[in-house]
């Protein structure tokens, strides 16, 4: 207890006949950017669904916070977690301002006493408040559009925030410049990130921490050093790109 | 042309009357096939295995012609303005039934579960995401009923619902052009009309985010 943002405890899934997860454990930290990541139909995208109860596991337990959320209100539970998914999240019909406030207006506060917080957080994602509240998402670049997604999963103060491949349909650059700013941004904001994405160049750069899977099986979970320098097995060694060994072992 | 004018003071009030009379059938109808239609697509998208089935059903009512439909409703409601109103109603179920639909289904499912996934009930998605998103899918479906309504109700006359139906069988069977005239551009005008204003209304009430720009959603 206290550790842990999320827990996941003999967690089994099925589609079917195969199973996603077969009894999974897995503890995410708090106050940390934890990517998940693995080839595609690994399971990640199900394991981030879990934890807001988008998907209902089989068997087991997840905590958050401490809380089994298989006894929480889905709706209250999905509103104090920040949810980010890739390309189009944003409302297309609604502005900025609009998008951004969606959770506390969900939550019930008034549209006016939020508008110091869309300024905030405006801010807070390097985009000037009077120039963008009053835009809508085709207005903007993919880049921007992606910013306001994070910045509305943050409007409502969640501790953790989910984050489903939210770069992955941008440009090198802004890639590149979006999660720059994502760690530093966690360095203000200290929430727990739990980030998916198929990119293991985006993981080593941004992650604190690593989970690998495949086939819905856990195969390592560590810090980004720490799965370089001791790769659990061949999958990983392969998964990470031999080239990126024989580069270290020249240094 | 003098013949044309005296006939048309003389008919002049009752011109005023009977359109009217029409527009009053075709409101009514075509608000309560609203009522009963656009809650029944939204309702269709969450039983989307009923929805063929559905709508084939609706469809099926828009095969029987019109003469023939009002003249059902005489054994069964009498003659007047509600059995035209029944009528007129079961007509103009379909389209908007099929647009609530297809509008709704068409929404981008990424950005419903975006709205799950935020914390919204479904009642919150469908009144904050999907509406606002098929609005215009489902006025268009709208505006199509009203001026369809609007022709058929002077069919209405026949079971001596009013309307300007009247003045036009008048008429036919006085042989009379002038008097088929008074009573045919009214409805035009009617039509024309209430479309432009069904336009307007559409395009007031179309968020900015999304006036020219589908591409985003989907």
């Amino acid at each position: 207890m206290g550790e842990a943002a999320v827990e996941f405890r003999g967690v089994s899934k099925r589609y079917g006949t195969g199973y996603v997860f077969e009894e999974l454990a897995l503890t995410i930290p708090r106050a940390r950017i934890v990517c998940i990541i693995g080839p595609s139909g690994c399971g990640k995208t199900t394991l981030l669904k879990l934890i807001n109860r988008l998907i209902e596991p089989e068997a087991g337990e997840i905590l958050v916070e401490g809380r089994p959320i298989g006894r929480q209100n889905p709706v209250e539970l999905r509103r104090n977690i920040g949810y980010v998914i890739q390309q189009i999240g944003l409302f297309p019909h609604m502005t900025i301002e609009d998008n951004i406030t969606v959770v506390p207006r969900l939550k019930g506060e008034s549209r006016k006493r939020l508008d110091h917080r869309v300024d905030e957080l405006l801010s807070l994602i390097g985009l000037a408040p009077d120039q963008f509240r009053k835009r809508y998402p085709h207005e903007l670049s993919g880049g921007q559009q992606q910013r306001i997604g994070v910045a509305r999963a943050l409007a409502a103060n969640p501790s953790i925030i989910l984050m489903d491949e939210p770069f992955s349909a941008l440009d090198p650059i802004s890639r590149v410049q979006l999660q720059k700013e994502l760690i530093k941004l966690n360095e203000q904001v200290k929430k727990t990130i739990v980030f998916v994405t198929h990119d293991i160049d985006e993981a080593l750069k941004i992650a604190d921490r690593i989970v690998l899977l495949k086939d819905g099986k856990l195969v390592q979970d560590d810090a980004p050093e720490d799965l370089l320098k001791r790769p659990a097995n061949a999958f990983v060694r392969e998964f990470l790109g031999t080239e990126r060994f024989a580069a270290n072992f020249e240094i | 042309m003098d013949q044309f004018w005296n006939t048309l003071q003389a008919d002049w009030p009752l011109i005023i009357d009977k359109t009217l009379e029409h527009l009053y059938l075709s409101a009514v109808s075509v608000l309560i096939a609203c009522l009963v239609a656009i809650p029944a697509g939204v309702l269709l998208t969450r039983f989307k295995r009923l929805a063929n089935g559905v709508i084939t059903v609706v469809s099926v009512i828009q095969t029987i012609p019109s003469l023939a439909l009002f003249g059902f409703m005489i054994p069964l409601v009498g003659i007047g303005a509600k059995p035209a109103i029944i009528a007129l109603t079961l007509y103009a179920l379909l389209p908007i039934v099929q647009n609530t639909f297809v509008g709704i289904s068409e929404v981008n499912p990424a950005l419903t579960e975006a709205g799950v996934g935020m914390g919204m009930t479904r009642w919150q998605v469908l009144r904050m995401v999907q509406l606002p998103i098929a609005r215009s899918v489902i006025m268009a479906g709208v505006r199509l009923v009203t001026v369809q309504t609007i022709s058929m109700a002077t069919i209405a006359t026949y079971i001596a619902a009013g309307g300007l139906g009247d003045i036009i069988t008048r008429g036919i069977t006085m042989i009379n052009t002038i008097t088929i005239f008074e009573g045919a551009v009214p409805v035009s005008l009617l039509v024309i009309l209430v479309n432009l204003l069904l336009l307007a209304l559409n395009r007031a009430l179309t968020p900015k985010g999304l006036r020219g720009q589908r591409k985003i959603n989907g």
